[in-house]
């Protein structure tokens, strides 16, 4: 038995085949294409079947996305805080966990650098140094969050996927405490916000773009966390962890730091989106960042099937789809949930062809016993 | 507190936080029963909070479109029916997550609700009536508190009901059995993916019946707020509840005092914090898990072969 595996490896290894791991990343990019064109093709049925035109659909999400010099700038605008907050999903996913609380951390990090600015705005502190101060109060609130369900996952045997949604809840909740009572701006009438940062604190854009900043930060934490899960020690052990805990603790890997750090890795992302859309986007916080960035981020991450680096084309593809939106609500009058519904179905179809990973007979390396 | 306001406020705010456990648990009652079912066969269903705002958009649409606020119940069943048996055909495909899917089917359910009810958040809808309970206290206070809508006794019915049929039917024998050990009930020549479809659609059928409470009654209106997270805590509540049908209506009694603290505090003029104690029932859910998630009763009634408490 165990000659015959010898010879059959060696015979396997003589003859020409493309090796497993090309044939393994070939499949990881077939099958998330062919979901979104199944998606793509279902969405046109459900389109079909109430009246509108597909083609129609699906130019408009071109124009609207990519079309023009603006709007591909809308999009990438909308992409920033896909990739950060599709990090803050990912990161916890190579270890074993499913943390679906990017959108609370967002919340919760855009209200602390606001809150925080308030005494230093006053204080005419200047925005070099501001700014900064901001960003790490972002990404602490967001680490603090999101780093303490993974604390409970590991010290205490909590499920991660629902403390996480409940610390969401938890976190818009005290947003809206914050917004309406104590740091509530009395000069925000119908909608209650902080203090504006004021025009001389906005992040700008980046030169000869609108694009804020928080695009190249993302960018740049995409390729950081790339290289920190694939290419040191502790991407490595983060991934043994992820791939079989008890193994990796019999090994005498540190499992509870690991995922103490990757969480809140994590939610540091996330705080950090939030960061950006109160620093570039609103200025201030308010209801306005409990946009759903942290929902689509999970689908992000899934669909770049949890690699940092995939991260940054497919947020780039879900900022489209929301920046699109509006032309299509206005153009074949149909309501803004749209978007929603073609989100949702990619989601259900991704994740059901998750089932067909080694099962696609051409991607498969040659089994020894197949030639038997 | 309760030196620095009047007896009588005071009461108001319980008698007023009565009625509201009463009122606002009966969608998580809902939910948790289903999700009971699910989890009873064996399989976690994330996605019932999809079902509960689907439900509630199809109640609200079909009580406007038929005048029958009943015809609308029975549609949101089928809503939920329809996106819980979807949950079940995929999950039986080999290496699919259910949790995964779970949000996938939230994400998916919420934006079919939105897309689909976007006409029906102006018109106003025929509500379910409530039964006056309280009438003869001649306190317009407690007879306000005890006006019970019928669902919640339909409810209280169907979780007896679940309970007795877990004991002593095969029905319920088989499910516990597929859920403890599917390797057992193979053996015994059941087929597992079938009853854990079954059991996940009408999980999903009754997610949506507690959806359509939410739109037909209390609060009483379809809009995208109406839903926030009770389908998700649901979840929660049935580990807290330790997969025990009868207890789950103690739980979601709890879980609805705790979301009827701030309005009823409100309704005694404390309207500081509001925000916060809007909180309340995430935090109690939250302190509920922590505290049951290590302990060894709820380990030993956990159904053998559910994803989410190894």
């Amino acid at each position: 038995m165990a000659d015959m595996t010898v010879q059959s490896l060696s015979a396997a290894s003589i003859k020409r085949r493309p090796s497993v791991g090309t044939l393994k990343f070939a499949e990881s990019i077939f099958i998330p294409v062919a979901a979104l064109i199944a998606s793509a093709a279902l969405f046109s049925v459900f389109l079909l079947m109430l009246g509108k035109s597909p083609p129609m659909f699906f130019q408009l999400l071109w124009v609207g996305g990519f079309g023009s010099s603006f709007s591909f700038q809308n999009t990438l605008q909308r992409a920033a805080p896909l990739i950060l907050t599709g990090l803050a999903f990912a990161v916890p996913a190579r270890i074993g966990l499913t943390m679906i609380g990017g959108e609370g951390a967002l919340v919760l990090g855009g209200l602390s650098a606001a809150a925080i600015a308030i005494p230093l705005v006053k204080a005419g502190v200047p925005a070099f140094l501001t700014l900064p101060v901001m960003a790490m109060a972002g990404m602490l609130a967001g680490g603090l969050w999101i780093g303490f369900a993974g604390w409970l996952r590991h010290y205490r045997g909590v499920n991660e996927t629902i403390s996480s949604l409940l610390l969401s809840y938890i976190a818009i909740a005290t947003m809206n405490f914050f917004v309406e009572g104590m740091l509530r701006d009395p000069a925000s009438a119908n909608k209650p916000s902080t203090m504006p940062i004021g025009e001389a604190y906005r992040i700008g854009a980046i030169p000869g773009t609108q694009v804020h900043w928080g695009l190249a930060a993302g960018v740049i934490l995409a390729i950081a966390l790339h290289i920190l899960m694939t290419r040191t020690t502790f991407g490595f052990a983060a991934r043994v962890t992820g791939g079989n805990a008890r193994a990796a603790l019999a090994q005498g890997l540190p499992v509870g730091k690991l995922i103490v750090v990757c969480t809140m890795i994590a939610g540091a992302c996330a705080g950090l989106a939030g960061f950006y859309e109160v620093a570039a986007v609103h200025g201030q916080a308010n209801a306005s960042l409990v946009a759903g960035y942290g929902f689509t981020g999970i689908l992000v991450a899934f669909l770049a099937r949890q690699v940092p680096l995939a991260i940054i084309p497919v947020a780039v593809l879900f900022g489209a789809l929301s920046a699109a939106g509006g032309i299509i609500q206005r153009r074949m009058g149909m309501p803004d949930a749209t978007v929603l519904v073609l989100q949702g179905l990619i989601f259900v179809v991704l994740l059901t062809s998750e089932t067909f990973y080694g099962r696609i007979p051409f991607l498969q390396p040659k089994r020894a016993e197949d030639r038997t | 507190m309760s030196e620095t306001m009047p007896d009588s406020a005071l009461i108001t705010a319980l008698i007023a936080m009565l009625g509201g456990a009463i009122r606002v648990s009966t969608p998580f009652m809902f939910v948790a029963l289903g999700e009971c079912l699910t989890e009873k066969s064996g399989r976690i269903n994330l996605g019932l909070e999809g079902s509960l705002v689907l439900g509630a958009m199809v109640a609200y649409a079909g009580s406007f479109l038929t005048g029958n606020p009943w015809a609308g119940v029975f549609f949101a069943g089928c809503a939920g029916l329809v996106l819980g048996a979807l949950h079940g055909f995929i999950c039986k495909l080999p290496k699919v997550n259910d949790i995964a899917i779970g949000i996938a089917f939230m994400s998916f359910g919420t934006g079919l609700a939105f897309f689909f009810g976007k006409p029906y958040i102006q018109p106003q809808a025929p509500k379910l009536e409530a039964i006056h309970l309280g009438d003869w206290t001649g306190d317009p206070r407690l007879a306000q508190a005890l006006e019970v809508n019928p669902l919640f006794f339909v409810g209280v019915a169907l979780a007896v009901f679940m309970w007795w049929a877990f004991r002593n039917t095969r029905w319920g024998l088989v499910v516990r059995m597929t859920g403890d050990s599917a390797a057992a009930a193979k053996a015994m020549g059941v087929s597992v993916d079938l009853v854990r479809f079954i059991a996940t659609a009408i999980g999903g059928f009754m997610a949506g019946i507690g959806g359509a409470f939410l739109s037909l009654y209390y609060p009483g209106s379809w809009n995208q707020g109406l839903s926030s997270g009770q389908g998700l805590m649901a979840v929660a509540l049935v580990i807290f509840a330790r997969w025990g049908p009868l207890r789950c209506i103690l739980a979601a009694l709890l879980f609805g005092a705790a979301g009827a603290l701030g309005p009823s505090l409100q309704s005694v003029g404390i309207s500081q914090g509001y925000y916060f104690f809007n909180a309340a029932p995430y935090i109690l859910t939250l302190l509920i898990m922590i505290a049951s998630a290590r302990s060894k009763v709820a380990a030993r009634e956990a159904p053998g072969e559910l994803s989410i408490t190894k």
